[in-house]
């Protein structure tokens, strides 16, 4: 078992070596001469010339690629051409925005698809079922930024229940220094979390009504019930164990999803997080921030998929041990 | 809007029903068409999806004005709907529901081929990877794992941004190239499986080599996933491409795209929310229609299926 | 003359096809008697609805697509199990009555131990606490023969081969001690040495928990080893009863006789394998008058309009849904 992990976590490495040495090629064979994004025109070529040559960019690209990695080892992520600041920092501001964003929204998405997927599974094919399949096929097939604007529409603009933009109130709480902060900050969380977490729990509520229905079908269901089974064990105890692990599943592939969504809803939202940060600097050609934004979005899925595989491993019997069958 | 708009309009959705009832008609003499059509949603899927063909093909016929035309900056621009524009028009007094028609062929473009590309990339793969095993499978596999943790977005971000947009092709291209991944293993699993049956030493004890065995045998048998991933998959890159116009990348202006269009609504939102509202719900619409259409074919073409 | 155990009278269980293809008569008007301490064999081809009688006695049929018609009775200890209130039967269910399934990989749920598997009934009805059940689950498993009993009950299904996961369902039927054992085809799926051990052991725990054992099978050769009495089905029906001796000795429908016929045997001279002819009819279209006649070598007019009722030849025991109880000299000679 410890074998299999550490071969995973060795392969999980390789791979997000393997992207990011791919995106650093790619953003260097991009035309365009380097520090000429929109902010930079109006600097005199001399300064720039003198920039381009303190900073490597006149060198080849895979001198440049040795130096990245040789820096990168020593945790040095370079500086931000657009920002005129250490990538790091930047990142360090934006991360725990997108985390807190990702995560309410994982949340709902979660709770809200598991119950609607298995209370679905239950009364199938009755009227509440087939009303919860619409809206689920709805929900799942709108573009996730539209919902966003309809959503900012309804419950910001016309009922103002919500605020439009931002994460926080800049003048009463640029910082989390009060309850009326944490409120304040959860208010705004509302309706891009909400967003972003309904689309998320309807493909889940679709996935776990399918799992669930494929699970009642099974014959040690059946034995169950001969047994004297009530229904509610049936359900709650043999049922759901087992949509455990298509569950776990889910979870992995949630990732990559909410990479994509928060890009978009940070937009819309105007939510400062990782996704907008990395949306800009791959517009002004930021190729420091770039790199490194692509190196976290690339290890976030592959731990994900990592994660879900280790508790996949840890909760399915058949694949823990190895039997002697 | 004229007239004829009116009425080569209602030809169009006559025309939708129209094409469900003979799919209909014509597939029920087999089992799988019988299967799908028994759904209800599968029906009202096709036909949404016949609609917004025939509409994108004959864009021209069903609408009065041109995409790109300002009618009137100064007293049309964001003009509710109304009998004379029946969605309204946007913030360059264009008539919206132009936008919508001729952005239909560009949505219904890029989203048919670039699954095309996408599927064809990955049935290939996946083809390969599951017949011929061990390293070529190994290594096709680590790639696609690799691909998997891409985070497409911003490769499509760079891709497309940086090398400046190259036009529709490039677009669909970039897009199909990245979108291959989870169909490859999804073939690829298929194919393992097929792989294994009677009919396959059969052809091969016959002579044929790996090609023809793979295109003559296993693939068509391994069909169904591949044609229920190509339905999803359109779906996925309309929504895909819409991202990316929203992000002010991909399809280039004045030609419309209903990504773009909801990007440029989005200043107006409060003022004049149809100029959002109706090319979101386009893509919704379409996108709601390719995952019935998916759906039902996913349990139509199930082998699993069978009566008591 | 004891009184049975489990009484089936006029049991009719229907599925409604997909697509107005008709409704499906798997089982149309079957009854039979099981008495206490014997072994009752149902046999028959696949399509015959034998399965769909055993899970018709518990109500395991999933209920659309099918149903039990009512005027059908399943009586046991007095009561009409179709006619009981959920709990009631779920009461019964594990307890008094029992059931074993075919395949014993896709029966037991891979999540959970064999030992709670197997507790599991007794948790449900005895109530015992966990360390009990647990200490009965073991008991279990050393009475169904499995080696390492202790190591065994933590064990997950998967690793378990094919013969002991049977075992472990038989342990895991009998941890209440039913008063009957539903044993639906037990050896199918299994090889041919573990198919002998298996019986084996079914008929050890009979002779030792004193039940009654409703054996279902398509092998006569199972039938011929375990049970006391045999029924044959065909087409939703009983065609046949009798002693097991008797049925060997005399068969009385052609459809038993056919059956036996077509069984290779390695003391009789080399001959051409007789199979019956023609197919098992579709349960939505059964043949009109005698269901087996299209494939019958004897019938004559009167098959193919008068459906017969079970006909004996007055001992009572032995009857045959045939005219030719009543028209022996109907019969055909052998060719």
């Amino acid at each position: 078992m410890t074998a299999w992990l550490v071969r995973r976590v060795a392969a999980s490495i390789a791979i997000i070596f393997a992207v990011v040495t791919l995106t650093f090629f790619l953003m260097a064979v991009a035309p365009g001469e380097p520090l000429l994004g929109p902010d930079e025109r109006q600097v005199p070529p001399e300064v720039r010339a003198e920039l381009i040559r303190q900073w490597g960019l006149d060198q080849p690209a895979p001198v440049r690629y040795v130096k990245y990695l040789r820096q990168l080892a020593r945790g040095n992520f370079g500086l931000s051409f657009s920002l005129h600041r250490p990538v790091a920092d930047a990142l360090a501001e934006a991360i725990p925005n997108t985390l807190l964003l990702a995560g309410a929204a994982l949340l709902i998405d979660f709770l809200v698809g598991l119950g609607l997927g298995v209370y679905q599974a239950w009364r199938v094919h009755r009227l509440p079922d087939v009303v919860l399949s619409n809206v689920t096929l709805f929900l799942y097939s709108v573009p996730t930024f539209w919902l966003g604007l309809i959503l900012l529409l309804v419950f910001g603009e016309w009922l103002g229940w919500f605020p439009v933009a931002g994460m926080s109130d800049p003048i009463l709480c640029p910082t989390v220094s009060s309850f009326y902060c944490v409120m304040d900050r959860l208010w705004h969380l509302a309706l891009p979390a909400a967003t972003l977490g309904f689309v998320g729990a309807a493909g889940t509520a679709r996935f776990q009504r399918a799992a669930m229905l494929e699970i009642s079908a099974q014959d040690y269901i059946r034995t169950a019930r001969a047994k004297g089974a009530s229904e509610q064990r049936v359900v709650l105890r043999h049922q759901l164990r087992n949509a455990l692990l298509s569950f776990i599943t889910l979870f992995g592939l949630a990732f990559p999803f909410l990479l994509t969504g928060s890009v978009l809803i940070e937009t819309t939202f105007a939510w400062p997080g990782m996704g907008r940060l990395a949306t800009d600097a791959i517009l002004r050609r930021d190729v420091p921030l770039v790199n490194a934004a692509v190196l976290l979005a690339s290890t976030l899925v592959v731990m994900g998929s990592l994660l879900a595989d280790v508790l996949l491993a840890a909760v399915d019997p058949r694949l823990r041990v190895r039997g002697t069958a | 809007m004229t007239l004829h708009a009116w009425f080569a309009l209602l030809v169009a959705l006559a025309l939708a029903g129209w094409t469900v009832g003979t799919l209909r008609r014509r597939t029920a003499r087999y089992e799988p068409g019988r299967r799908f059509f028994r759904h209800p949603t599968a029906a009202w899927g096709i036909g949404v999806l016949a609609f917004f063909v025939i509409v994108a093909v004959a864009a021209p016929l069903v609408t009065s004005y041109s995409p790109i035309v300002h009618n009137d900056i100064i007293n049309l621009k964001n003009q509710p709907p109304s009998w004379s524009f029946i969605l309204g028009t946007d913030v360059y007094s264009r008539d919206l529901w132009s936008r919508v028609a001729f952005g239909a062929r560009i949505s219904l473009k890029v989203g048919g081929l670039g699954m095309l590309v996408a599927v064809t990339l990955g049935t290939l793969v996946g083809a390969v990877a599951g017949y011929y095993r061990r390293w070529v499978d190994a290594v096709l596999m680590r790639g696609v794992d690799v691909g998997l943790a891409l985070p497409r977005i911003f490769v499509l971000l760079i891709a497309i941004a940086l090398f400046d947009r190259l036009g529709e092709t490039v677009l669909i291209l970039v897009i199909g190239l990245t979108s291959w991944f989870g169909t490859s293993r999804l073939v690829r699993a298929e194919v393992l499986s097929v792989r294994e049956r009677d009919f396959v030493a059969a052809a091969r004890a016959m002579g044929a080599g790996p090609g023809r065995v793979i295109f003559r045998h296993v693939l068509p048998n391994a069909a169904a996933p591949i044609i229920v991933a190509a339905a999803l998959g359109i779906g996925n890159v309309l929504l895909l491409e819409a991202s990316l116009s929203f992000l002010g990348i991909g399809v280039a202006p004045p030609k419309p795209s209903w990504g773009s269009m909801i990007a440029d609504g989005v200043p107006y939102l409060a003022t004049a929310p149809w100029t959002t509202l109706f090319p979101g719900l386009a893509i919704a619409l379409v996108v709601m229609a390719l995952n019935a259409v998916g759906d039902a074919l996913r349990e139509a073409l199930d082998p699993r299926q069978e009566a008591m | 003359m004891t009184e049975p155990l489990l009484r089936v009278r006029d049991l009719k269980t229907y599925f409604v096809t997909e697509q107005g293809r008709g409704t499906a008569r798997a089982v149309d008007g079957v009854s039979f008697e099981l008495y206490p301490g014997e072994t009752l064999g149902i046999v028959g081809e696949s399509g015959c609805g034998k399965t769909v009688t055993s899970l018709s006695i518990l109500r395991l049929i999933p209920e659309p697509p099918g149903h039990i018609r009512p005027g059908s009775v399943i009586e046991f200890a007095g009561r009409n199990l179709l006619t009981l209130a959920p709990s009631e039967l779920r009461a019964i269910r594990g307890n008094q009555i029992a059931m074993v399934f075919q395949e014993p990989m896709t029966s037991l749920n891979p999540v959970f131990t064999v030992g709670d598997q197997i507790a599991e009934a007794a948790i449900i009805h005895q109530r015992l606490s966990r360390k009990a059940a647990r200490a009965r689950a073991i008991e279990m498993l050393t009475l169904v023969g499995i080696p390492d009993p202790a190591e065994r009950v933590d064990h997950y299904p998967h690793q378990l081969s094919g013969g002991m996961r049977q075992r472990v369902m038989i342990a895991m039927a009998l941890v209440c001690h039913p008063k009957v054992l539903i044993a639906d085809e037990p050896t199918t799926a299994l090889d041919v040495t573990i198919q002998a051990q298996i019986l084996e052991l079914l008929d050890r725990l009979q002779s030792e928990l004193g039940m009654a054992v409703l054996l279902i099978t398509h092998d006569l050769g199972v039938v011929a080893g375990q049970a006391d009495r045999v029924v044959v089905m065909y087409a939703g029906q009983v065609v046949e009863t009798a002693r097991t001796t008797d049925l060997f000795d005399g068969p009385l429908h052609p459809y038993t006789e056919g059956l036996m016929a077509a069984v290779p045997r390695i003391d009789a001279p080399k001959s051409r394998l007789q199979a019956i002819p023609g197919q098992v009819p579709a349960a939505t279209a059964w043949p009109s008058g005698c269901r087996f006649h299209p494939r019958c070598p004897h019938a004559w007019t009167k098959c193919t309009i008068e459906e017969p009722p079970l006909l004996g030849l007055g001992d009572g025991d032995h009857t045959a849904r045939c005219w030719l109880v009543q028209e022996p000299g109907r019969r055909k000679p052998k060719t």
